[in-house]
């Protein structure tokens, strides 16, 4: 980034004179912050303040007794090290929250490592430390995913707007100010999303999906496209994300300390009481099925991190989602009831009277109902042995009763 | 920094049964008074599992959006939410009477204050009131008319029936309607006779439940004979055996509701500044007489 031209502006500049105003003289820099470093020189007559590749020097007595028009040459004095000063005060002072979730998701949003000293994962060592090269990959957008969402974040200008569309430099406070649409409408313009800007609205769009069906799994795969919150503040982004996708951010965080706490099949189930109660009645061999059946990436975009035990894994591949799963959820636990109920059941043999490219029928019609392909089926497609009119005419066929059990007999 | 988290059931398969929580949460998220206002729930998400880590203060209010002391808040929620020393003794209560337990959590460094269920406090008393003027739209209902408050009941938990009771009997004392009843769903005296509990031309209906679903809007409305068929709709009033029923659907749904739940967060401790008299303004505008 052309770092010459960056105006501070007067909030940040006076945040940022004050905080360097109290260094003392016991030698510790003040700040020292995303490769700033200011400090107090032993003789107390100079604060250095330092960069990879730039270095100012300002004296005391200028900061000491500053007038309008020293202001002035100390704002001059700092354009060199412009986006290092915005870039402190927007994680110090608007984003704050040393620690947090919220604080950790933003950064990560912009390809920030992770500030937070029980972080030392992979994925942060990757991302951009340089904070000028930073800036510059705000300039256009810094575009991230997370599930079904495309989060781009860049630097706000003066009318609010995001920079990267010829209106200038930013605001010289270097705020942040981002755009939430689906990853389906990443290449779709502006004007023909429906445009929001209150967090809130989100819950409308998470309710339902595309042929109006109420949504209860938050991370199934199903979130409706058409949308787009743009020109949000940093708290109204996490605020969104965490009505599209509830805890995700919180539990991804603790994955980035190294603290997420994992349930594993057996402890959720054997906590369940009431009706639930007989979860932990579930055969182990049985988990395979569960997890094939619902916490897949074309079922769910959590990764799963929970096993039948800690010791005991599951076959089934976890997904590559790039939030967690950190315990059956509440959908898996109420399946999971009906199948410990369905599996204490005997087995029988059964003998049913079906042609070869009958029993096949019944085969694609399962695989159509769980790939949830049934609506895609023409309507004249006798040759898909689950089209409608197929499905009808066996059941008129071999179904008398309204059960295959007609002709069937249990031996 | 203080946070409310305001604890309801939720649905895997009906996406109203999760509004009321939100409206309520809404409310009070306008007043100020916390600096987190947050909804977990037992059947969507956040789960009661993981609603506690998505709030930064350290400090958390509790409040569970229930009608009754019993399995959910005496077993689930505490569970759930990991509350660490937890004991249903610890609130000393007769079915009734919980207001408030101070706790940490087993997988977040919070002091969580839990608090007895919104359908047990006192305020919910004027909530049934309120939602009986709101459906007859008449601030001044009472004499001439009959109120009946509604409740599942169930002979699993005896304090289902008792929260019904305690409001019953608090309106009762008002001496405002002509009279009053609770009925059940599961247990005599059974809502489905509505009729026979009443002399009063006028009688209204108050379902205690937290969200308008499938009993409130298909059991209750069929069984009292106020429709043959839930979907085909009734008339509010409707005629039954030649009384005007002024069916009122959940009480959950009336906006006081967050007043309740501000109440309980301040019995536990919660500086809400002056949200309760927000709310109440906000919750009260009405005609004046004679307008």
């Amino acid at each position: 980034m052309e770092a010459t031209g960056w105006r501070v502006a007067d909030e940040v500049l006076e945040a940022f004179l004050e905080t360097v105003l109290e260094t003392d003289e016991d030698d510790q820099p003040v700040i020292d912050f995303d490769g700033l470093v200011a400090e107090r020189l032993a003789d107390g007559s100079t604060y250095r303040l330092e960069t990879s590749t730039t270095t100012v020097e300002i004296e005391a007595s200028t900061v000491a007794n500053a007038t309008e028009r020293s202001m002035d040459e100390l704002r001059q004095s700092l354009e060199p090290i412009g986006p290092f000063v915005t870039n402190w005060y927007v994680w110090e002072r608007t984003v704050g929250g040393r620690e947090t979730a919220r604080r950790a998701f933003l950064r990560w949003c912009e390809g920030a490592p992770l500030d937070d000293p029980k972080v030392e994962t992979v994925a942060s060592k990757t991302d951009t430390s340089d904070v000028l090269d930073r800036y510059d990959a705000l300039e256009s957008g810094v575009v991230r995913h997370w599930g079904e969402l495309q989060i781009t974040t860049r630097l706000a200008t003066e009318d609010g707007g995001c920079t990267g569309t010829g209106t200038g430099t930013g605001t010289g406070a270097g705020e942040r100010v981002y755009e939430i649409r689906h990853v389906q409408d990443a290449d779709a313009t502006d004007e023909t999303l429906e445009d929001h800007d209150d967090p809130r609205d989100a819950r409308e769009i998470v309710t339902y999906d595309a042929d109006g069906r109420y949504r209860p799994l938050k991370t199934a795969p199903t979130l409706v496209a058409g949308w787009r919150f743009a020109g949000l503040s940093g708290d109204d982004l996490v605020e969104t994300v965490r009505t599209i996708y509830p805890a995700t951010v919180a539990n991804w965080h603790r994955e980035q300390c190294g603290d997420l706490d994992v349930d594993h099949w057996l402890e959720t189930a054997e906590r369940q009481t009431g009706i639930y109660d007989v979860i932990d009645e579930l055969p182990r061999e049985t988990l395979e099925w569960l997890t094939e059946a619902c916490c897949v990436d074309s079922q769910c975009l959590k990764r799963r991190e929970w096993e039948y035990a800690a010791d005991d894994p599951i076959d089934t591949d976890p997904g590559d989602g790039v939030f967690p799963c950190r315990e059956p959820c509440s959908l898996v636990i109420a399946a999971a009831r009906k199948w410990a109920i369905l599996e204490s059941e005997e087995e029988k043999t059964w003998e049913l009277e079906l042609t070869t490219t009958e029993m096949n029928q019944l085969a694609e019609i399962v695989d159509a109902v769980a790939d949830g392909r049934v609506d895609e089926i023409r309507e004249a497609d006798v040759y898909d042995g689950a089209n409608r009119y197929r499905a009808r005419y066996l059941r008129a066929k071999r179904m008398d009763d309204g059960s295959l059990g007609e002709g069937a007999t249990n031996r | 920094m203080q946070a409310l988290v305001i604890v309801a059931h939720g649905s895997h398969l009906n996406p109203d049964s999760a509004q009321p929580t939100y409206d309520h949460a809404d409310t009070i998220r306008k007043t100020g008074a916390f600096d987190e206002v947050r909804e977990g729930f037992w059947k969507e998400e956040p789960h009661f599992r993981e609603v506690i880590r998505t709030v930064e203060s350290d400090e958390v209010f509790v409040v569970p959006l229930f009608i009754s002391e019993g399995y959910f808040t005496e077993q689930v929620i505490p569970r759930e939410l990991r509350l660490e020393g937890w004991d249903p003794d610890l609130w000393e209560s007769d079915g009734t009477d919980a207001t408030e337990v101070t706790l940490e959590v087993g997988d977040a460094e919070k002091t969580v204050h839990y608090c007895g269920p919104v359908g047990t406090h006192d305020a919910m008393t004027d909530v049934i009131v309120k939602r009986a003027e709101t459906v007859t739209d008449d601030p001044d209902v009472g004499p001439g008319f009959g109120l009946a408050v509604v409740g599942h009941g169930t002979e699993r938990n005896e304090n289902s029936a008792k929260a019904i009771e305690h409001h019953t009997e608090r309106i009762r004392e008002m001496d405002r309607f002509d009279e009053m009843r609770a009925l059940y769903m599961d247990e005599e005296p059974e809502v489905d006779d509505v009729t026979d509990y009443f002399e009063s031309e006028d009688v209204v209906v108050v379902p205690l439940f937290v969200a308008d679903g499938f009993h409130t809007q298909e059991d209750i409305p069929e069984d009292m004979g106020l429709t043959d068929d839930y979907r085909t709709g009734w008339d509010v009033p409707g005629i039954v055996d030649g009384q005007r029923i002024w069916y009122a659907g959940a009480v959950g749904t009336e906006p006081l509701m967050a007043d309740v739940i501000l109440e309980r967060a301040v019995d536990a401790g919660a500086d809400v500044g002056d949200a309760l008299e927000q709310v109440e303004s906000w919750t009260s505008e009405r005609p004046a007489a004679g307008d």
